[in-house]
């Protein structure tokens, strides 16, 4: 649609701005203003310089959950993306089954975190947990608060119970674009079905499954609440990601300095990957009108 | 006329060995939807056995169903005002911020739908980095903030910090309904002498109905989600439901049937009215991109 020039917007566009400048920009401004100071309490600050920045950059701590946290978004991206297209090919055509199909997927997107955390703390548990019985039954060693892997199988399982409807959705309203004559043009060509999903289905999803892959990473690389309250972290620190390490340190022993440097950094690569992803989308949204 | 001879072709040309294997592939469909629903369901399916268990039951024996169905669990978080109160305060925060939201997102939409101004693309990204943004860098920061203006542990604190994230996607998911609308509505009615105010509340918001109806439902959905930032900035008056859950932990243990009840209660309000939007959730979850 064209649009017309008109800077009066501005005003349209103001309450926003205001808004979110208090409760974006206001914020930002103290971790600024923290990551360059040192303090030894009593309101006592002195500047610090790049200090914080640079012990950040040498330290193993920083550097460890960043990399958990990327092996962590890489599986549950490798896992969701793929079921998610498998689910979505296979929802049923039409009918009550289509509505019952939708609300019963969506379930999982709108439990509080915290309780997708709980849930799948007790379903884990050996004691009291159908799956931790089960497992103990069938006689697999299986504790997810004293085995790393365990822990991490549990973190993943969890995230692929909670987001591969998100996938799955996104997906199905790609192929819901599809028009019948495109099949029917496949039929007379006498595509296989492989055929049909490669060259028709897939590239009709790409644009969705963009946004359902970038959305994924992104929610996956700030994950806190379901880990945290799964295995908190551990055993150890083997399940620590980027947000629950920043947790522990800001609000948990109140390191300001460090913890600021760390969340300037964090949101940097943030910053940097919802750019890749705001360029990728408009330029879908050009191809697509 | 044309398509409807078009879509019967295939199906009599068809023979009767494609019939058979079209059947056999709606099993399959089944079998895959049937699975990955088992997958779904079974977890929720387990909680809402436990909230209906006494924790004797729970912790002595291994039981598939209840066997002395009990509604004690439910019971005490309704009359207990420690727990429900979580729920007031959560149901009050919620409400606010969605309310908010879509108060300044609604103009802000139209504009960016509607017209170029200076910066207007910068502004718009910006928008997006926002809810890109991990609550745990703005934890403490909305700490101190709120603490400093007098604000900590009210629920405004909270609706207000939520706004970070739920004021961008509104702004978007609503901008994406607005493009749907021809903007010849918008000509004719300044032509026929509406206001903008006017145009806006009279002709266009009907318009966006459903549009309205989703992006509230997603701020709704995510502040009722969100623990880390309404945890960090309320401690008694505005705690939410879910920090209250956190604190089940007593001395005798886990109280795991009350656990589990408080936990099924919070699945209900969205359980409830996802129905109405079942076919616009993969859209606001686009953020309005599909």
């Amino acid at each position: 649609m064209d649009k017309t020039p008109n800077q009066k917007a501005w005003f349209l566009v103001l309450p926003v701005l205001i808004l979110v400048a208090f409760s974006a920009v206001i914020p930002l401004m103290t971790v600024v203003n923290y990551s360059v100071q040192d303090t030894f309490g009593n309101n006592e600050f002195f500047w610090a310089g790049l200090e914080w920045f640079r012990e950040l950059l040498e330290d193993d701590r920083m550097w460890d959950a960043l990399g958990r946290q990327m092996i962590f978004s890489s599986i549950i991206l490798a896992i969701e993306v793929p079921l998610g297209i498998l689910v979505a090919l296979n929802m049923p055509k039409k009918g009550v089954w289509v509505s019952v199909c939708l609300v019963l997927m969506s379930l999982p997107l709108l439990i509080p975190w915290n309780v997708v955390g709980t849930i799948w703390q007790i379903f884990g548990r050996v004691d009291i947990g159908l799956l931790g019985h089960t497992l103990a039954a069938l006689g697999i060693d299986y504790n997810y608060t004293q085995d790393p892997f365990a822990a991490w199988v549990t973190v993943i399982v969890m995230d692929v119970w909670h987001w591969t409807s998100l996938v799955a959705l996104l997906a199905y309203a790609g192929l819901q674009s599809i028009p019948d004559a495109y099949y029917q043009a496949a039929k007379i060509d006498q595509a296989s079905r492989w055929k049909v999903f490669r060259y028709i289905e897939l590239p009709k999803m790409a644009g969705v499954l963009m946004i359902a892959v970038l959305l994924r990473f992104m929610d996956s690389f700030m994950i806190y609440t379901e880990p945290f309250v799964v295995t908190g972290g551990g055993p150890g620190s083997t399940t620590t990601f980027l947000s629950i390490d920043l947790v522990k340190m800001a609000l948990g022993q109140f390191d300001l300095g460090p913890a600021a440097a760390f969340s300037l950094m964090y949101f940097l690569v943030i910053l940097l990957i919802s750019w890749v992803f705001y360029t990728v989308m408009v330029n879908l949204d050009k191809r697509g009108t | 006329m044309t398509d409807a001879t078009t879509d019967q072709i295939p199906g009599k040309l068809a023979p009767s060995g494609k019939n058979r294997r079209a059947r056999a592939g709606i099993n399959t469909r089944a079998i895959v939807m049937g699975l990955y629903l088992i997958f779904l369901l079974l977890p929720i399916y387990w909680l809402l056995n436990m909230s209906l268990k006494t924790n004797t039951e729970i912790l002595n024996s291994f039981t598939l169903w209840p066997r002395n169905l009990t509604l004690e669990n439910y019971a005490t978080i309704l009359t207990d005002p420690a727990w429900y109160s979580g729920y007031i305060n959560s149901l009050i925060y919620v409400v606010m911020n969605t309310v908010i939201s879509l108060a300044v997102a609604l103009p802000a939409a139209y504009a960016f739908s509607r017209y170029t101004f200076l910066g207007d693309k910068h502004l718009f990204f910006w928008l997006l980095t926002n809810r890109m943004a991990p609550p745990a860098v703005f934890a403490l920061p909305f700490f101190q903030l709120y603490s400093s203006v007098g604000l900590f542990d009210t629920h405004i604190a909270v609706a207000l910090a939520h706004c970070l994230f739920n004021v961008p996607l509104a702004v978007w998911i609503l901008e994406g309904f607005m493009r749907g609308v021809p903007k010849e509505i918008d000509e004719t009615a300044y032509i026929d002498g509406y206001s903008f105010p006017r145009f806006f509340v009279k002709i266009f918001m009907p318009l966006i109905a459903s549009g309205i109806g989703v992006a509230a439902f997603f701020c709704f959905m995510f502040s009722w989600v969100e623990l880390l930032l309404s945890r960090t900035l309320t401690t008694v008056d505005a705690k939410p439901i879910a920090a209250i859950m956190t604190r089940t932990q007593g001395a005798a243990g886990i109280d795991w049937g009350v656990l589990a009840a408080a936990g099924v209660l919070t699945i209900v309000p969205g359980a409830l009215v996802i129905y109405f939007v079942r076919n616009y959730i993969a859209k606001g979850f686009a953020l309005g991109r599909v």
